[in-house]
């Protein structure tokens, strides 16, 4: 008897984890990674759910019902060459504080979410890539002074909770003062009406949004990276087999001129020719 | 529980309830305080406070606290530069309060216009029989019989104010829910035990609370 009522304790914690964790999503419990990761799943199943940001502009941007932007090209590109149709896919909103517990859980199976390749990341998760390199830059109004994070001393700079860009002014510019949202669609009123002198993250973001429509000629990207930000695809950490047949397919795609197409489709919009995608730096699904 | 043995965690942990805790103290004062002068109101015999306190309890209380809190922080301070401190922390925290307090008024104000209804008529006839103002009714004779009988929602209305408190933390406070997704981002191997950890810390701070209202309640109850 108590024992049972233990037992109905303990469902019900983990139920109320697993609603806080996906927002109350029904496929819990039959969406993890069955015989052999993704390429199982992909060939098994025909579908797979992967992780894209709903807010970044360019790069991962939900209207209505549909993502878009050069995240959910890649992400695209790679259910392709795993053999999934696009109507296969189901696309799972994350934000950056949520894309390991997603992939460590199997609420998605994959994430393409301007998700930066780190050695803590790495001993969690798996990824492959780099599909792209950034740097972390400053967005500003289009008449500030600011050039540079060494003149942040004082100055209020917003970033999203949790993220490697916050976590770098942090520990390498103590002065500044940090402003932390949940998103960076929230540092951007902030901007504008000057409560906050600079947002933070990676350039290619930062582009993304000073070039929406709302803020055209408002704000402009300082242009001073001071990191190397590679994105990669983040999987389950012992998925090596579906990392390798990620970074195939990446060269596959670098070859073929689908990685061009996909730049082009989105961010190449702005005006940024296609970056080459450097097949040699791809990881080595840690294996290394 | 390895998370919680490295004491930068920990001390972030203990930093993030004590965000809650100052935010629900604050905010009950002041919601109090509101709350009671809005009952007051509502109960008046002037039109235009009655429908002021009516108005103020319909707007609050059906809107969701999200957007009050939001509606703090982008309203009042983004659009409108209402700083309350220089401090960003303590920024977020004032503009918190603001919110909390205003929404929990109107909780507050409807449990007292309750205890007030409770009151037998006769109390309120004989205190103007004697010639007592409306204000000196409500304070001398009223009021305090009333908040007898509403102690324990009022108590309610506390253990509501200290789990709402959350929510500041869309606004960006670290406070504790901010804290735990933190967590939980760096350590997506334990986000049950983080889970149960901080939901454990609400259930300790509040169930006692609920026992001493009840208690309170017992004890201070006009016996009729």
């Amino acid at each position: 008897m108590r024992m049972k009522r233990m037992a109905a304790v303990a469902a019900v914690a983990g139920l109320a984890v697993a609603m806080t964790a996906c927002g109350g999503d029904s496929d819990e419990g039959n969406s993890g990674t069955g015989a052999g990761g993704i390429v199982g799943k992909a060939e098994g199943q025909k579908k797979l759910v992967i992780g894209v940001k709903a807010d970044q502009p360019g790069l991962g941007l939900q209207t209505g019902s549909q993502y878009e932007g050069f995240d959910v090209e890649i992400a695209k590109i790679i259910a392709k060459g795993l053999g999934v149709e696009e109507s296969g896919i189901e696309w799972k909103t994350t934000v950056s504080a949520n894309r390991e517990p997603f992939i460590e859980q199997g609420t998605v199976d994959l994430v393409v979410a301007t998700y930066t390749i780190n050695d803590e990341r790495k001993q969690k998760i798996n990824f492959a890539g780099p599909y792209y390199v950034a740097g972390q830059d400053l967005l500003v109004k289009s008449d500030s002074t600011l050039t540079g994070p060494d003149q942040l001393a004082g100055k209020t700079v917003c970033s999203v909770t949790g993220s490697t860009p916050a976590k770098r002014i942090q520990e390498n510019y103590p002065d500044a003062r940090l402003q932390q949202f949940d998103a960076y669609s929230k540092c951007l009123p902030l901007l504008e009406n000057g409560q906050v002198d600079a947002v933070t993250t990676d350039d290619i973001i930062l582009a993304g949004y000073a070039a929406q429509d709302q803020y055209a000629g408002k704000f402009k990207v300082v242009g001073s990276t001071f990191s190397d930000e590679p994105y990669g695809i983040g999987l389950k950490k012992d998925d090596t087999d579906g990392c390798e047949k990620v970074n195939e397919i990446l060269k596959t795609a670098a070859e073929d001129g689908s990685y061009k197409a996909a730049w082009d489709a989105t961010l190449g919009k702005s005006g940024t020719p296609a970056p080459e995608l450097d097949t040699t730096k791809l990881t080595h699904c840690g294996a290394a | 529980m390895h998370v919680f043995t490295d004491p930068d965690n920990f001390d972030a942990y203990v930093s993030g309830f004590l965000w809650i805790l100052k935010l629900t103290g604050a905010s009950a004062v002041c919601a109090l305080v509101i709350g009671v002068l809005l009952a007051a109101m509502r109960v008046s015999p002037v039109p235009v406070l009655r429908g002021f306190g009516a108005a103020w309890v319909n707007v609050f209380r059906n809107t969701p606290l999200t957007l009050v809190i939001f509606f703090c922080y982008f309203g009042l301070f983004a659009t409108l530069g209402l700083s309350l401190s220089q401090d960003l922390d303590l920024n977020i925290y004032w503009l918190g309060v603001i919110g909390l307090s205003v929404y929990t008024a109107a909780f507050v104000c409807e449990a007292v216009r309750s205890g007030i209804n409770t009151v037998p008529t006769g109390q309120a006839e004989a205190a103007r029989a004697i010639g007592l103002s409306f204000a000196q009714t409500l304070r001398i004779v009223v009021l305090p019989q009333a908040a007898r009988s509403v102690i324990a929602p009022l108590g309610s209305i506390l253990i509501a104010l200290c789990k709402n408190a959350t929510i500041v933390g869309t606004i960006g406070l670290l406070e504790s829910s901010n804290i735990m997704k933190d967590l939980i981002n760096s350590n997506g191997d334990a986000v049950i035990p983080i889970f149960l950890v901080f939901a454990g810390t609400f259930a300790a701070l509040l169930i006692p609370t609920g026992y001493f209202f009840g208690w309170l309640a017992n004890r201070l109850a006009v016996k009729r």
